[in-house]
This record gives C-alpha cells, sequence and structure tokens, in this order.
C-alpha cells in the first residue's frame, strides 16, 4: 500500500535520477573545503607517533628523556607501556607533541623504546611453510547442497587450479587523523573519519581509562567532519593515535593535531586481508556448473581472518554441491580493516576466475556460460540483463575470441567478465528538515560526506520533495550534535539518509501545507509543491510561492523530523543489489605488460538518486580495481618484518593515463520500486576478477595470482 | 629530517668550499627531489647543505663545440624544451620516460644521475647493502627490482638514473669540480660498484661538484632508448637499454649498448655490442642483441623475469635506433 512517504513516481520526478553536479565541488576544487589534514587552529601543537620498528616483541622499557629536551618538547603520553606486547612492525607506542612539526618529529627520534624481539611471520602464500611456523588454524570446513562425491561424478568436464591475491592496503589520500581542541569541558575534535556520530562515544570511552583524566562522557565531544578524503572502510574508529591526540590537547591545554603520514598510513591503518587456494569446479557438458570445492587460506594480520563468502554468487543451496574448507594465517602485518565490499573481491577472484577457465575447457563463450548459470544466482532476471547490456557496450560479439587465440604478433587482446552482488541495506538515521519563513531550508543530520555525494544526494530528494531546486537546500552534516545518522561503511549511507530527509521532508511539507492550505481556503491535502510554488492541484490559480508561503509562518520555523527505520515506512529502500563488469585488456606477452583498453560497468542499485554521483562511484571503484587487479601489493619482508613499500613510489596505485576507458551504465527505470540501495561497496568486487579473465583470454594462460604483474604473467606464460 | 645549516653559495668554488671532504657531513642541492626524501627518511642526515641553484654558469643548456652542454642545474623539462638536445634521440626518450611534471620541472639531468639506489632496503634504513647479521638481507629477500648483473655482492641494489645509460650510450663526460679545480672523466667513471658498507655508489668525492654534462656531437649515430615500464603514471622502468650505433652504409661500425636498473651501475654490455658490429639494425639482430646482453645474467630468487625484460629493452632499443617500430 501507497504511503505518504513513498519516492515519486518516475514522470513526477524533475531531480531525483537525473544528472547533477556534486555540490560540494566548486569548494573543492577552489580549496576553500577544509579537511581534517587542513586545520590549522590558533596555538596548534603537532603531534607524531613513535612507533615499533619490530614486527613482534615485548616492550621492556621506553625511555623519554632525550625526547623531553627536544627544543619545542610540550609532552607525551604512552599508548603502550613495558610488558606489553607488539604483534606488528609499526604499531603506535607513544605520542608525542611539540610546537612545530619538526620538533615534533626530532622529539620522536629522541625517544628510545627498548624491545625484546619475539619470533615473527609476515608471509602467508606458501602456507606450508606458514604452517611450519605454527601459524595456520581451521577456520571453516562445511559442505552445502547436494550430495558432493555424486556431483563429481556427474561432472562432465572438470577444472583445478590455483587462484589468489595478495594483501592490499586502504592508502586513503587523506591520512587518519584528527585535530583534538580540549578547551574546560568541551572537546572538539576534527577528525577524518566515516562514523561522525560513533565517535564521541568511542572516544569518551577510551579516555575515561586514562585515570590522570577520569571520567569524559561522550556529550563533552563533538566531531566536525565536513569534508573527509576516503575511508573505503578503515575509518570508524577513533583508534589509539586518537585517543593520544586528545590526552596531549588535555595536558597542554592547546590543541592538538596528529595525522599520520604516508608510511604510517599505508603500514598500520587498514589492510585488505589476501586470499590464495586450489578451486575445483564441474560441469556438465552443456555448461551446468555442478559442483564447487576449494581449500583456501588467507591472512589478515595476526588475529587472521575468516573465510570469505565461497562459492560468490553461483551459490544455490539445492543445485550445486559445495564444499569450502579455509585455513587462517596468522601473520605479524598491519591489521585487517574492512575494505570496500569486505571479502567480495577475494571471493569474486575465487570463483570467477576459475568459473572462467572451466568455460574455456568446456569451449563456451562465458557470456552463454554465465548467463545459462545464472539461476544459480538469487537474481537470475537482473544478471542476465546486466551480462547482456555489459556485453554490448564492450562489443564483447566482435572482439571476444577464444582463449589463446588472439593473432601472432607480441601483443595480445583479450575480454574477461565478473559478476558480483552487494547487501548495501540502509543504516540508521535520524533527519531534522527545517523551513524558515524567509524560505530557506535547512537538512541537518549527524551524517558525513567521504566524497562521494552525500551533501547533493540529500539536496536532490529534500529539493524534488519541497518543489525546490538544489541550490534552495543548506546541507547541515559533519558534525556529532546534529540528529544521529548512522556510519558511512557497507554502502548504507545513501538508503538510510534519503529515507530520512524524505520523511523529515515530507513531514515539514505537510504543516507548511496547512498553514497555506488557511490562507488559499483549500484543503491541505489537495495542495502540491513544484517549480518554488505551493498550488492547489484542483484550481492551480489558488497559488502562493515559495516565497510568500514561508512567509506565511510570521516567525515560526517548521521543523519536520524523519526516521529511518520508520514503522510506517513506504518503500524507500532495499537492499541487494546485483552488478556485471568486463574488461578488454592487451598483454605485450614480450613484457608482462597489461594495458587496459575498456573497462565496462552495468549496475543496479534500486533507485538512483543522483545518477552522475553514481557513475562516479563506479568510476572509482574501476580505478582503484585497476590498481589492485595490476599493480597493488603490500611488500613485506621476512627477514626484517617490515612493509618495505610503505609509500607511494613503490606502492602501486593507478593514473589517469593507466585505466583505459571506462564506461558506466547505471540500471534505472527497472527495478526503482525497491527503493534506494547503496552503490559504494558493489562496483569494487569484480575489476580483478573480470580483469584477471580478460588476461587469461588474452594470452591463452591463466595467471594464477593478483597483481598480474609483469613477472608473474612472464612466468605464466613459460610454465604453459 | 634533522636541522642543517643552509648555505646559497653564487661561484662554484664557493660551494666547493663549503663541502667537507668526510662522507655525510655535507651534501650538495640541486632540485632536492631525491635529496629531500632521503632526509625525510632520515637515510641522508647532513649537518650542512649547499645549494647550487645561485650559481648562474651551471644553469641552461646549450650547444658547445659539435655537441651539447647540459649545466648542473639544468631540469629534466629543460632538457625536453631544449632545442640542442632534439638530435640526441636516446636521451630525448629517457626524459619522456620521467612522466611527472613536478619531478621534470625541479629535477636535474646531473641529479638523475647521482640520485641515490631506490633500494627499498637501503630507504628503509638498512644501509646500501642492507645487511643483517653479516648477511645481505636481499639474495633471499624482496628482491623483484634488484640486480640480475653485477650482483656478486655485496650489492645488489640496482642505479636508478634513466639518463645514464643514454650518456653512456652517447659517449657524454662531466665535468668535475672541487676548491682547487676541475677534472673531466666519462660519465661511466662516475659509476662503481660498492665493496663495502659506507662506500658510496659514485666515484665523486664528498667535497666534489658536477657543474656539467658534455654530450659530443651524433652525427652518423643512431641511437635509442627503450625503458620497460609497467604504468604511465610516474614509476620507475622495470629494465632499460640504451643504443648509440655509428653506421657505416647499413651496417654497425661501432656500438654502445648500456641497460639500467639490472645491475648496481649503469651496465655497459660488450657482449652485445660485438652481437651488433658490422651488422645491420634488423629485427633479428636486434633480437640477438638482446640475447647477448643478458646471456650473463644471474638473476636471484625473485627477479628472474627481469632478464628477459632487460633482453628485450635491448632488442627494442635496438629496433627503436634502426627506426623499426617495435610491437
Ligand atoms: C617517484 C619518482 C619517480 C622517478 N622516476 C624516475 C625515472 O623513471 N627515471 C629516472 O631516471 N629518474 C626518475 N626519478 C628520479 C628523478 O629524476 C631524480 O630524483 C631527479 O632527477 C634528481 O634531481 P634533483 O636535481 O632533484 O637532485 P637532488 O635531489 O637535488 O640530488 C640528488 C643527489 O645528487 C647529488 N647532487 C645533485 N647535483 C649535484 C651536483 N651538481 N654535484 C654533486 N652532487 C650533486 C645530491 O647531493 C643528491 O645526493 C624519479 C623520482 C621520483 C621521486
Amino acid at each position: 500500500m501507497a504511503t505518504k512517504y513513498d519516492w515519486p513516481a518516475v514522470e513526477d520526478r524533475s531531480l531525483i535520477g537525473k544528472r547533477h553536479d556534486r555540490v560540494d565541488g566548486p569548494e573543492k576544487a577552489r580549496g576553500d573545503a577544509k579537511y581534517s589534514y587542513d586545520r590549522n587552529l590558533s596555538g596548534m601543537l603537532f603531534a607524531r607517533l613513535v612507533t615499533s620498528p619490530v614486527p613482534h616483541g615485548r616492550i621492556i622499557g621506553i625511555d623519554t628523556s632525550r625526547a623531553e629536551k627536544v627544543k619545542g618538547y610540550k609532552g607525551h603520553v604512552n599508548i603502550l607501556n613495558p610488558g606489553d606486547e607488539i604483534q606488528w612492525a609499526g604499531k603506535e607506542v607513544l605520542a608525542i607533541a611539540a610546537d612545530t612539526e619538526e620538533h615534533a618529529r626530532d622529539a620522536a627520534h629522541a625517544v628510545a623504546v627498548n624491545i625484546e624481539k619475539l619470533d615473527h611471520w609476515v608471509k602467508e602464500e606458501d602456507v606450508k611453510k606458514a604452517g611450519e611456523a605454527n601459524r595456520v588454524k581451521p577456520a571453516k570446513d562445511d559442505a552445502k547442497g547436494p550430495d558432493l562425491a555424486a556431483a563429481w561424478e556427474g561432472a562432465e568436464v572438470t577444472h583445478e587450479g590455483y587462484y589468489g591475491l595478495g594483501v592490499i592496503t586502504h592508502c586513503c589520500l587523506e591520512p587518519h587523523g584528527q585535530v583534538v581542541d580540549w578547551t574546560g569541558d568541551d572537546i572538539k575534535v576534527y577528525a577524518s573519519t566515516q562514523a561522525v556520530a560513533r565517535i564521541p562515544a568511542d572516544l569518551a570511552k577510551g579516555l575515561s581509562r586514562d585515570e590522570s583524566i577520569g571520567r569524559v562522557e561522550a556529550g563533552q565531544v563533538e566531531v566536525i567532519t565536513p569534508y573527509m578524503g576516503g575511508g573505503f572502510g578503515s575509518k570508524f574508529n577513533i583508534d589509539t593515535w586518537g585517543i593520544a591526540c586528545a590526552q596531549l590537547s588535555k595536558k597542554t591545554g592547546k590543541p592538538v593535531k596528529l595525522m599520520l603520514d604516508r608510511n604510517e598510513e599505508v603500514t598500520v591503518a587498514g589492510s585488505r586481508p589476501s586470499d590464495y587456494g586450489n578451486v575445483k569446479v564441474g560441469a556438465k557438458k552443456d555448461g551446468t556448473i555442478v559442483a564447487y570445492e576449494s581449500e583456501t587460506w588467507s591472512t589478515g594480520g595476526i588475529a587472521g581472518r575468516g573465510s570469505p563468502p565461497l562459492p560468490y554468487i553461483f551459490d544455490n543451496d539445492e543445485k550445486l554441491a559445495q564444499k569450502i574448507r579455509h585455513l587462517n594465517v596468522s601473520t605479524n602485518i598491519g591489521p585487517a580493516r574492512a575494505w570496500r565490499a569486505p571479502n567480495h573481491p577475494q571471493a569474486a577472484v575465487l570463483t570467477m576466475c576459475p568459473l572462467e577457465d572451466l568455460a574455456a575447457k568446456l569451449d563456451m563463450d562465458p557470456v552463454e556460460f554465465f548467463k545459462k548459470n545464472a539461476d544459480l544466482t538469487a537474481r537470475p532476471e537482473v544478471y542476465r540483463y546486466e551480462i547482456d547490456k555489459c556485453a554490448e557496450m564492450i562489443d564483447w560479439k566482435n572482439k571476444w575470441r577464444k582463449r589463446g587465440d588472439s593473432g601472432s604478433g607480441p601483443v595480445k587482446r583479450g575480454l574477461g567478465m565478473s559478476l558480483h552482488t552487494w547487501g548495501g541495506r540502509p543504516h540508521d538515521s535520524t533527519c531534522e528538515v527545517r523551513i524558515e519563513p524567509d524560505g530557506g531550508v535547512s537538512v541537518s543530520m549527524a551524517s558525513q560526506d567521504l566524497g562521494v555525494g552525500t551533501y547533493t544526494t540529500l539536496s536532490v530528494v529534500a529539493a524534488e520533495t519541497l518543489g525546490l531546486d538544489i541550490p534552495d537546500i543548506r546541507i547541515n552534516i559533519g558534525n556529532s550534535k546534529l540528529p544521529i545518522s548512522g556510519a558511512s561503511g557497507g554502502s548504507t549511507t545513501v538508503g538510510g539518509t534519503t529515507a530520512s530527509t524524505r520523511r523529515a521532508t515530507v513531514n515539514a511539507l505537510e504543516e507548511l501545507k496547512g498553514v497555506v492550505a488557511e490562507s488559499l481556503g483549500v484543503e491541505a491535502g489537495d495542495l502540491m509543491a513544484k517549480d518554488h510554488k505551493i498550488f492547489a492541484k484542483s484550481d492551480s490559480s489558488k497559488s502562493l510561492s515559495w516565497a510568500d508561503a514561508c512567509k506565511k509562518l510570521g516567525n515560526r520555523t517548521i521543523t519536520g523530523q524523519g526516521k529511518q527505520p520508520d514503522r510506517d515506512g513506504g518503500k524507500l529502500n532495499d537492499s541487494g543489489v546485483g552488478g556485471v563488469q568486463m574488461a578488454d585488456v592487451s598483454v605485450d606477452t614480450e613484457t608482462g605488460i597489461v594495458t587496459i583498453n575498456k573497462i565496462a560497468a552495468v549496475q543496479d542499485v534500486g533507485l538512483v538518486v543522483c545518477l552522475k554521483q553514481s557513475e562516479s562511484q563506479v568510476y572509482g571503484a574501476l580505478i582503484q580495481g585497476v590498481a589492485w587487479a595490476l599493480y597493488e601489493e603490500s611488500i613485506y619482508d621476512q627477514t626484517s618484518g617490515k612493509m618495505l613499500n610503505a609509500d607511494m613510489e613503490f606502492y602501486k596505485l593507478s593514473g589517469a593515463g593507466d585505466i583505459g576507458e571506462l564506461e558506466v551504465h547505471m540500471v534505472q527505470n527497472k527495478y526503482d520500486d525497491r527503493g534506494v540501495i547503496g552503490i559504494g561497496e558493489p562496483p569494487a568486487i569484480s575489476p580483478g576478477a573480470a580483469i584477471s579473465n580478460a588476461v587469461a583470454n588474452a594470452i591463452g594462460v591463466r595467471v594464477p595470482t593478483l597483481p598480474l604483474t609483469p613477472d608473474r604473467i612472464l612466468a605464466a606464460l613459460a610454465d604453459a | 629530517m634533522r636541522n642543517f645549516e643552509y648555505l646559497a653559495p653564487t661561484q662554484v668554488k664557493a660551494a666547493a668550499q663549503a663541502l667537507s671532504e668526510h662522507e655525510g657531513v655535507t651534501a650538495v642541492l640541486a632540485g632536492g627531489t631525491d635529496l629531500l626524501s632521503l632526509m625525510k627518511q632520515r637515510v641522508a642526515n647532513p649537518q650542512r647543505v649547499v645549494g647550487l641553484r645561485g650559481i648562474r654558469e651551471l644553469h641552461g643548456i646549450a650547444k658547445q663545440g659539435g655537441g651539447m652542454r647540459i649545466g648542473a642545474m639544468a631540469t629534466i623539462q629543460d632538457l625536453l624544451d631544449s632545442k640542442a638536445a632534439g638530435a640526441y634521440t636516446a636521451l630525448m626518450q629517457a626524459a619522456k620516460g620521467i612522466t611527472s611534471p613536478q619531478i621534470r620541472a625541479m629535477g636535474t639531468v646531473v641529479g638523475d644521475l647521482l640520485q641515490r639506489p631506490r633500494c627499498w632496503y637501503y630507504r628503509n634504513g638498512h644501509g646500501l647493502l642492507a645487511m643483517h647479521e653479516g648477511k645481505s638481507m636481499v639474495p633471499n629477500g624482496e628482491n623483484r627490482y634488484h640486480a640480475i648483473l653485477g650482483n656478486k655482492g655485496p650489492a645488489y641494489f640496482v642505479s636508478a638514473s634513466s639518463f645514464a645509460p643514454a650518456l653512456i650510450a652517447l659517449g657524454a663526460q662531466v665535468t668535475v669540480a672541487d676548491a682547487e679545480g676541475e677534472r673531466q672523466m666519462p660519465v661511466k667513471d662516475l659509476f662503481r660498484i660498492p665493496g663495502a658498507e659506507g662506500e658510496r655508489e659514485n666515484t665523486l668525492k664528498p667535497n666534489e661538484i658536477v657543474i656539467e654534462i658534455l654530450v659530443p656531437s651524433v652525427s652518423g649515430w643512431k641511437t635509442a632508448t627503450y625503458e620497460v615500464r609497467q604504468r604511465r603514471l610516474l614509476d620507475w622502468p622495470l629494465a632499460t637499454a640504451s643504443v648509440a650505433c655509428r653506421m657505416s652504409g647499413n651496417n654497425v661500425r661501432d656500438a654502445r649498448v648500456v641497460m639500467g636498473h639490472v645491475a648496481p651501475i649503469p651496465w655497459r654490455s660488450s657482449e652485445a655490442e660485438t652481437a651488433l658490429k658490422s651488422k645491420g639494425l634488423s629485427d633479428g639482430n636486434a633480437e640477438a642483441a638482446g640475447k647477448a646482453a643478458v646471456a650473463a645474467a644471474t638473476p636471484l630468487s625473485g627477479n628472474k623475469a627481469k632478464v628477459q625484460l632487460a633482453g628485450v629493452a635491448v632488442k627494442r632499443a635496438v629496433m627503436l635506433a634502426g627506426g623499426r617500430s617495435v610491437v
């Protein structure tokens, strides 16, 4: 049943689903947008971390006597203490503040941390060796679906292979960190965070453990984050450096800035777990997949990490026999954090790559093969549609050749594909909308814009609802004192915040309509807001401009509240999306260098709120995907236990010249009635598998592990 | 970075006098794209830094005699913009590989020759030889970018300069000054493989300054550089080769073949040169030169691919010199 909170029907939408420039673009382009890193408060001190050069050990002593004599030294706090164990190189031991950044660095270097070294282990691909080092534990052993032995018996074509991808890091452009300004009882935190509303409680809890500070209440803390420069899942908590920064501010009575430098950012502020393993798949001659069996292992740091969701997407429990075993390798590397679509990119590689190898063995075109097996997915009809659309975009029909059938020159061209899914259910959100007597409208909530378009989507929803334009709406987000809204993770923000905003705006408008109805002498239910006017549907001559309507409020401001979830819901959002990506690559078989010609992406997210911002999310995910498919890899040295490429010189990302042509198609007007679903994660899943499959198609052999670096490609060719 | 004293002399002599004769105490600053990052990482900790920017005679690139003079403060962008440099194909192709406008604008050609190795053990503070308990960490460590030639130890890093192979192939000289006077030497002699920790990979004395590069005329020569690069974004090549061939009709009279990123020094391959002598620059001869160039390579545990990449770089550089397209 329709409720008053439904999204407008397609013919009534003037802004939703259309292409808009992002509203915060100009400030960012001008450099006016202040990120946490840009905050420089008067009298502010700079803090640096002292970190462990040792990957595993126990702290024996911390000597700060030399540091305290360094010019400009203002104070320090211990993060760890003698007796504490260190489990990875780069672990934070202490934070130290000084009057300038240079002095803070000098002081940090003057701290002597005495650590008793213990045995360490940083490698996991060779699982046998890791086992000998006593680092491997079983994490999963699970069978599902029809009888496995019978399925293998019935399989007419089988394929078995080794696949994997290494640990990568988030490498946020704006590193983790914050400026804390503690004055009297008030603690202002300019934090680079994905969770504005969550940080106050997190910080208060952390600070309350410091006996010299005593009890701190979450209500004392105000988090201010109007802009932030990337998190990808690694910035939900205040972290040790945030607590230390606040302690230093309390101790010194000054604002303190502590932002990680690149090396620290890449080493300790988040990594994506690896995955390696042997996968066996089987099918009938007609291409129907009947069995999937895997034995995989991975590391996410010392705590290890569980199994990725295998088999991925093609996981129908009734039709497909499945056996999944996973081993957990514990390593002394920076701990894993959620990385855009946690576990899905790995699962896609470990499923789509063996399946494309199987298709090659079956002598089937992958497009036909994946379409045929779409019944094994939760949403066959969506995937079939998307596969066809994507194939058209990349010109699969004309460009695809059988594996290895790619000409005689040294440069081979190939096509590959992958499918993905994600939930993206909405998070909880509370919104307050105000309509002022002067006609001004503001939307407020403690959400955040990670650079993805929250300012723009909320403007679109409010303006659409009120019959106004995007610039008429003032968006107040990035402040924890505003009505509480969820953290931005797992593609939950757009669903949650647009729903609370829609409801709050509908409620506020209803109140305004009551005032207008009285003055026009019509029923409030007969009124409509459109084109900066409020008018009677039955008689459009009964009309007030938006400004005049608001003037009728006298000196009263309307506030509308909206919540997600809400029992009086309407269908404003949903979860569960599908996407398909295809890559067209060229591989120089003499050098092993891969060039991306094109990547095409088709993505369903229910109702698209802002087309351009949705597409931008996909572009970003593809660019990031080219990086981890071809270049990106955390390289750990077993002897020193260090990450050797903790910089942006050898920790390689993709540049504009490396990504080829990207074409994005957002599915619109097809699944709109599902409401809004998140877009952040889904497009980040498939690039690695699609590119790996394209490379296999081009050169005729599978390069088992990502990133697809020249040495790996040449080795695969040499082995063939 | 540690605190340091900064001097900005206007004369070469004053600059040389400001330098210590002891290793590591003072440093010469050109564009700073390498020195400053070493100082920030506290791998280099000079007490005094002597900037060359104020010395007018060190700037600029110009024709000189039949050849070209590159002043010590001439930047990579100056080289790309220079009319005098146009004929030196091998050099220009190397310059184009450095794709960052910032590095081009600040980095000097001489600084490129003298940049310290990019070995990640060195940059992470483990020393040029990466010694750990009396052994180098490299041969069984993370050595995908390390040396495949000249790697009998104890040095395993690679010379990172793209210009050095090109300039050596072109037969260039450098002029070096100290407080007493000047001397000239072939670019090749700037480099050496260190034999012990504390030794550098170049032969400059700590109180010497390179003031210019002199490149002879290339008339009658065909030259080219080919770099194997994974990304278009600023990146280090995986292997490079520069070749210069003096032609006699269609045949090679003299050849110089120099590889980069394969050894602790720019690696001149007499094997490849021999393979080209008295022959034409055909694809087959290019292939043979490439094979010869790496025939003696001794890869480490993780850099076998480099043998192929270096061979392909040589082959393709020869093909380019012969005016052929490479793929
Ligand atoms: C990310 C990155 C990628 C790069 N990619 C490439 C590449 O692909 N190929 C390539 O060749 N280069 C590359 N470079 C290196 C770059 O070209 C060099 O850093 C630059 O040319 C050095 O010049 P500079 O003037 O900045 O040197 P500086 O940093 O000022 O000096 C470098 C060194 O030389 C010494 N020195 C400089 N001038 C003199 C002199 N006249 N006399 C005596 N000693 C001197 C300094 O003391 C210092 O030790 C890259 C650099 C970076 C940071």
